[in-house]
């Protein structure tokens, strides 16, 4: 029985080579379904990681404080090292102002786990004290394979995991290319690769928990989905920009079922009950989780470092805030600017949870905890540009441009790493998987792309017809290239030092308000398409 | 196979070509700070030497122990790389300072000469795949553009395969297509680049004997004489100069390097491996019986110890040794060609070829293997499709 299947299926497929139509030049890669395809794009992303792993880290051979990869290191030899109540404390051991850890606890468990890992094969490299700046071949290597498998282990399950619910939820819409499209959007996000296998950080790890938790969201598993999120959180507090979306959707669905006091109590029980278990060494007294918290909250850093492309430091231009006001009242401002901005977003989740206006708070929170928060790094652009790649399908003309713009905005800090290289590699390879032949961009049979599948209000039309205006983004398109060019090759007057890094942020700057507007915008419009539909049938 | 039409679907063609070379060019670029191994510094000092000397000396120079050993052709192509290598860093090129050069400027140079020098493997791939249906030209793109073995061979450990397969595939193709002139140009040029290539020589020779000089005994030996006359000039326009410097004994010399042993180093995985376990077991068990049997003084790897032989039992393995069993295991396919020289049939051919040299040449290296995996790719699909349509029917192949 089995071999006259399979005869069957060989035959298939030697019909399909010999038929010879000009059909979609992918029918190799997607005809067995989604998983196969999925694992043979996440292949050749690890071959990329790989390949991006053999350029610099951060901080590569400049003492004496060197960068995010001797913090890595820095941090499994602590923990490794030192029992878990003397992680966060300052001690004769562990001197906190030589990279101390400003993660919460589940970073500090995971570096023990590398740290144990490292040990086994280069004792050297964590020893206590004296691995202070420890560079080496093999140290490099074995660094580089905790953040591959991180990836392996937790990102590309997540997106996978995504990317089955996501097809469910679009109703079989489109060819089954956009699929593989679609995960290679997501595997091949410039910015990611470069942040977590050039500059060196282990963002793959919140942010595949992030997806987990989005897609468990998505497939009505909330409580499964609130552990995934808390675990996030309590990776990296930046996680933090999503949870005005999370709470959003989450209570919105619960108070449309029947009982929505126990949901939401068995959501915050879950929630209680994981910050409990990952906290637990620091629970026994006030001063470890203050000692913690302390940690994860600098507010003695100033509002912003260095030239990032949000609010405070682009208007700092003009309004100098660092010296008219101190930080406490900087602090309150923040937190006012960046709770009013995503307001909007959060409360159309809650009145119309939907699995599309999700992804949409999601993106909108994000960014406006981006532009508005205390504290932010260039890096921090990955956390709004996750879900514009999950709705990658949706909004295929902005992933475009505001990929262009978030790399453009971290380019400094490439440059500094230099890994010029490897960014004009994969900004490249972006430009390529994008316009793939006979892809969602470069359709060959004339379809339709999938941009503009729903009626927009006029409201919206005016948006659309700023943010997306030809000439702007033409001239703007063309200043990003030219800038590119001054800064690899002319320096800057000695007067204005940071003179080219205030222009790329100026620019970046004006795209991510203008494209805020929009995707705020496209939030609300959608629930006031479905509101009407809602009335028929339950979408959530 | 049939003629080529040029169909109206080329710039959708070249476009789609084009998007796969990109992507493998993308990962070629990531991958330029990764390992290399000795023979960059092998062209890097034939860059140097081609730059720095008068062409009398290329040969005969000593300067470093990676002498010159390509034929002339390749020598051309490095002193004009080396061209544009004396304008990026003149250092590249310097003769004395520039030995062991490890600078940035000389590594970005060459492994992007390689990357470059893949648009003839592009060239090559895109004039066999023409006019085949999408989805075949598809699958051969994957096979070829992004064969891990290449990409292995020329952008890591470093070497110029891309661009010598290409003037390959470039031959193949019009072979394939009863080009017989252009394809027999080719094939000479190839040689001159790198002889070892010539393995399928008696192949081409045969085909061409009997596909391209037929029709007559006058019209044949005008032909024979244009492909000849053909063959000589490009051999001339290569080893021209040296016979004139009467150099032409050492540049032989270099070019085949007989000294070495019967294997590489590293065993490449052909019929002397087992010829060598063989002779290695039966005097492992013959000295268990009690027989007294001398351990030999040379070794398979290395050069030849005076007459001794390296092996402990069985016959001796000389060159000419290798060279009869490569033609004998070659004559099945040049009776094949003989009696019926098919245009369709030609790449299996010469695949066929280079698989023969591969198992029973002397001191083959593990690359060689490329050398049959590459145009077996462009068969591969035709292939397949063949064996479905011998299923199906038994009248088959049209002329």
């Amino acid at each position: 029985m089995k071999k006259k299947g399979e005869m069957k299926k060989v035959k298939k497929v030697k019909d399909k080579v010999n038929d010879g139509q000009d059909d979609d030049p992918w029918w190799w890669l997607v005809q067995e379904g989604i998983r196969p395809s999925f694992l043979c794009i996440s292949l050749f992303a690890l071959l990329v990681r790989v390949a991006v792993g053999l350029h610099p880290y951060s901080g590569a051979r400049t003492p004496p404080k060197f960068g995010d990869y001797e913090a890595q290191r820095h941090w499994m030899e602590i923990t490794l090292n030192l029992p878990p109540k003397d992680w966060y404390r300052n001690s004769s051991v562990n001197d906190l102002s030589y990279w101390g850890l400003d993660y919460p606890p589940l970073t500090a468990y995971q570096s023990y786990v590398h740290g144990v890992f490292l040990k086994t094969f280069d004792p050297d490299s964590v020893a206590l004290f004296t691995s202070r700046g420890y560079e080496s071949y093999l140290g490099k290597l074995l660094m580089r394979w905790t953040v591959l498998s991180s990836d392996v282990l937790i990102f590309f399950p997540a997106v996978l995991y995504f990317v089955l619910v996501y097809r469910s939820m679009r109703f079989g819409m489109g060819q089954n290319s956009d699929v593989a499209w679609h995960i290679a959007m997501i595997l091949l996000n410039p910015c990611l690769i470069l942040i977590d296998h050039g500059h060196f950080q282990y963002n793959c790890i919140s942010l595949g928990l992030t997806i987990a938790a989005i897609a468990a969201a998505l497939s009505q598993k909330d409580l499964v989905a609130s552990v995934l999120y808390c675990l996030a959180l309590n990776h990296k507090q930046m996680s933090a920009y999503f949870a005005p979306a999370f709470f959003g959707y989450l209570l919105g669905k619960c108070l449309r079922k029947k009982n929505p006091l126990l949901e939401v109590t068995k959501l915050g029980l879950m929630v209680i009950g994981t910050f409990a278990v990952v906290w637990w060494p620091y629970l026994q007294s006030k001063d470890a989780a203050l000692a913690v918290l302390s940690r994860l909250a600098p507010f003695e850093r100033g509002i912003y470092e260095d030239y990032v492309a949000n609010f405070w430091c682009t208007s700092s231009v003009l309004v100098k805030w660092k010296k008219l006001y101190s930080t406490q009242s900087l602090r309150i401002f923040s937190l006012a600017a960046t709770l009013i901005t995503c307001l909007p977003s959060m409360v159309q989740q809650i009145l119309a949870p939907s699995s599309k206006g999700f992804l949409y708070a999601l993106l909108n929170t994000s960014f406006s905890f981006y532009l508005f928060s205390f504290q932010v790094h260039e890096k921090s652009i990955l956390l709004p540009l996750l879900p514009l790649t999950l709705l990658a399908l949706e909004e295929s003309r902005s992933i475009l441009w505001l990929t262009h713009f978030a790399m453009f905005s971290m380019f400094p800090l490439l440059h500094r790493d230099k890994l010029v290289l490897a960014y004009m590699a994969l900004y490249a390879l972006f430009i390529l998987v994008y316009f793939a032949p006979c892809g969602p961009s470069g359709r060959c049979h004339g379809t339709k792309t999938l941009d503009n599948t729903q009626k927009t209000k006029r409201s919206v039309d005016f948006i659309t017809s700023i943010t997306f205006h030809p000439l702007l983004m033409g001239f703007l398109g063309l200043c990003s290239l030219i800038l590119h060019v001054i800064y690899l090759t002319m320096h800057p007057p000695n007067k204005y030092p940071f003179l080219f890094e205030a222009v790329i942020m100026l620019i970046c700057f004006s795209q991510f308000v203008l494209f805020t507007f929009y995707f705020n915008s496209k939030q609300w419009m959608l629930s006031k398409h479905l509101t009407s539909k809602d009335k028929q049938k339950k979408l959530i | 196979m049939m003629e080529m039409q040029e169909s109206p679907r080329t710039p959708v063609v070249m476009a789609q070509l084009s998007w796969f070379f990109g992507i493998a060019t993308i990962v070629k670029l990531l991958l330029i700070p990764s390992y290399h191994s000795t023979d960059l510094e092998v062209h890097r000092h034939w860059l140097a030497i081609t730059h720095s000397l008068p062409l009398s000396q290329w040969y005969t120079d000593e300067t470093s122990e990676w002498t010159l050993d390509y034929p002339p052709f390749f020598a051309y192509l490095e002193r004009f790389l080396s061209m544009f290598a004396h304008l990026i860093d003149p250092q590249i090129v310097h003769l004395h300072h520039g030995l062991n050069y490890k600078a940035n400027s000389a590594i970005y140079f060459q492994r992007m000469s390689v990357i470059v020098s893949d648009l003839f493997l592009l060239y090559g791939v895109y004039r066999s795949t023409l006019a085949l249906a999408s989805l075949k030209r598809n699958l051969i793109w994957l096979l070829v553009i992004w064969s891990p073995g290449l990409l292995i061979v020329d952008h890591l450990h470093f070497q110029y395969n891309g661009f010598l397969f290409g003037w390959l595939l470039l031959s193949l193709s019009f072979l394939a297509q009863g080009r017989d002139v252009m394809g027999g140009f080719l094939f000479a040029v190839l040689l001159c680049f790198k002889h070892l290539f010539a393995v399928a020589a008696p192949v081409y020779f045969v085909y061409l004997l009997r596909h391209y000089c037929r029709g007559g005994l006058v019209r044949g030996f005008a032909r024979l004489s244009v492909m000849g006359a053909i063959v000589v000039a490009v051999f001339a326009a290569a080893y021209g100069p040296f016979v004139y410097h009467g150099q032409i004994q050492q540049v032989i010399r270099r070019m085949f390097p007989f000294g070495r042993g019967l294997c590489h180093a590293y065993w490449a995985p052909n019929f002397w491996v087992f010829y060598i376990m063989l002779d290695k077991g039966i005097a492992f068990l013959l000295r268990k019986f009690g027989f007294n049997i001398p351990a030999p003084v040379a070794s398979f790897t290395g050069g030849l110890v005076g007459d001794a032989s390296p092996f402990a039992i069985l016959p001796r393995v000389t060159p000419l040794t290798t060279f009869i069993m490569v033609l004998l295991a070659l004559s099945p396919c040049l009776f094949r060609t003989w009696k019926d020289p098919r245009p369709r049939l030609i790449v299996r051919s010469v695949a066929y070829a280079y698989t023969c040299g591969f198992l029973f040449g002397w001191h083959v290296h593990e690359k060689a293997s490329l050398h049959f995996s590459i145009p077996l790719a462009i068969v591969a699909v035709e292939m397949a499709s063949h064996a479905n349509e011998a299923n199906k029917s038994s009248w088959c192949f049209q002329p």
